[in-house]
């Protein structure tokens, strides 16, 4: 496969949220904007890209069995390192997205990535795959967010298109994120088959 | 590079040495970012006491920590409380500004995991002219509480709870205040009943 292809593949083919359905709690958690969306979708794609790569690069040198613990801790690193650069140099992004940042380790497509891909191919092509893949749960993420954020708010990236009273606040809240998750699934399945 | 075994030796070395390098470069990034970080907490609490006491150039002359976790920042212009209580989402730090009378001069919500668009407005709502304006009220004349419980102020429309939370949190600032006013005199009271000889010193 070439690099290209892997890329497209994360990108639409098997996007991570639409198709594979894998990452669902931080899906779900912090698209409550779309700048929140984004962010996130945008700190995993950092942290997939470098987890894919490095695995990848030290994949003979990691015995099988234990092979989950020494991926985790790969992740964990990198996801650590990421907290505190954005911490130092990006606080505004690191107050929106607080507490799902350490998250990002048990992000099933961070790990499913590594096993899945990243273990099995080439240095450069797990990196092609990692940022396929991030940039394909950005997209979602960002669009999930703008739905939430213009349906509940009237707003999409803080720009207002209708006035905030008339908006649906449950579209804000955690029960907004299962609607609306399941209405764009539906949506993006119909476009992809036809 | 043929893929290495899966002995026991073998595990336990290549586990070891991923977490020691893993660790050795956590402990690098931890040292370069520190710095910024620190300065970062640091300037975002000068700017607060700035904001709530309304002033631009101010000197913090003394900061003290109350039992209760408050923590007082006691300036030329007045003084800053930091408090914290459970808001609707977890911890939420507020900190409050004082005159000398114990009026509100402003406030600012420093941490907060408050629901966005409902209870993370609690930033601007209370604001000055904002609908639930609580500058320049006195929690020592009447206590702040919301309508809903037979109080005078608005709160956030969809959440009550985030609004109790941070009245109750303002009320128990100016308790703070009021209480470390009563048991160290300020600055003022002592320059008159102090005597001389340490007075210069504090003065300083």
């Amino acid at each position: 496969m070439s690099n290209f292809k892997v890329f497209m593949n994360g990108l639409v083919k098997e996007n991570p949220t639409f198709v594979l359905l894998l990452g669902m709690c931080p899906t779900l958690g912090t698209t409550s904007s779309a700048f929140n969306g984004m962010s996130m979708g945008l700190a995993t794609t950092a942290v997939l890209v470098f987890s894919n790569f490095i695995i990848s690069l030290i994949k003979n040198m990691i015995p099988d069995m234990v092979r989950i613990p020494s991926f985790i801790v790969v992740i964990a690193s990198l996801v650590t390192i990421l907290q505190m650069l954005l911490q130092a140099y990006a606080p505004a992004v690191y107050d929106s997205l607080g507490l799902f940042i350490p998250l990002i380790v048990v992000n099933c497509i961070i790990l499913g990535r590594a096993e899945a891909f990243a273990a099995k191919n080439s240095a450069v092509s797990s990196l092609f795959d990692g940022l396929g893949m991030g940039l394909g749960f950005t997209w979602a993420l960002t669009l999930l967010g703008a739905t939430r954020e213009f349906l509940g708010t009237g707003k999409i990236f803080d720009f207002t298109i209708f006035p905030e009273e008339y908006g649906m606040l449950l579209f804000v809240l955690a029960p907004g994120a299962f609607i609306a998750l399941g209405y764009l699934l539906a949506i993006v399945n119909k476009i992809r088959k036809a | 590079m043929k893929k290495l075994q899966s002995t026991l030796p073998n595990m336990a070395i290549v586990l070891t040495l991923i977490s020691v390098l893993a660790g050795g470069i956590l402990a690098y990034v931890n040292s370069v970012t520190e710095g910024p970080i620190a300065q970062i907490k640091e300037k975002n609490l000068a700017d607060g006491i700035k904001t709530v006491l309304n002033a631009q150039d101010l000197t913090v002359q003394d900061s003290k920590t109350l039992d209760a976790g408050d923590v007082l920042y006691i300036t030329d212009k007045g003084t800053a409380v930091k408090t914290v209580t459970n808001g609707f989402g977890g911890a939420l730090t507020v900190l409050v500004g004082f005159d000398n009378e114990g009026n509100i001069q402003g406030y600012q919500v420093l941490e907060h995991a408050e629901t966005p668009g409902l209870g993370a407005k609690a930033g601007d709502w209370f604001q000055k002219d904002a609908k639930g304006d609580i500058i320049g009220m006195n929690p020592g004349k009447k206590e702040l509480v919301v309508s809903k419980d037979g109080g005078d102020i608005d709160a956030i429309t969809a959440s009550t709870i985030t609004s109790r939370a941070f009245l109750l949190a303002v009320n128990n600032a100016y308790k703070s205040f009021k209480n470390a006013a009563v048991t160290a005199p300020a600055i003022d009271d002592k320059a008159v009943t102090a005597e001389p000889a340490s007075d210069e010193i504090t003065k300083e």
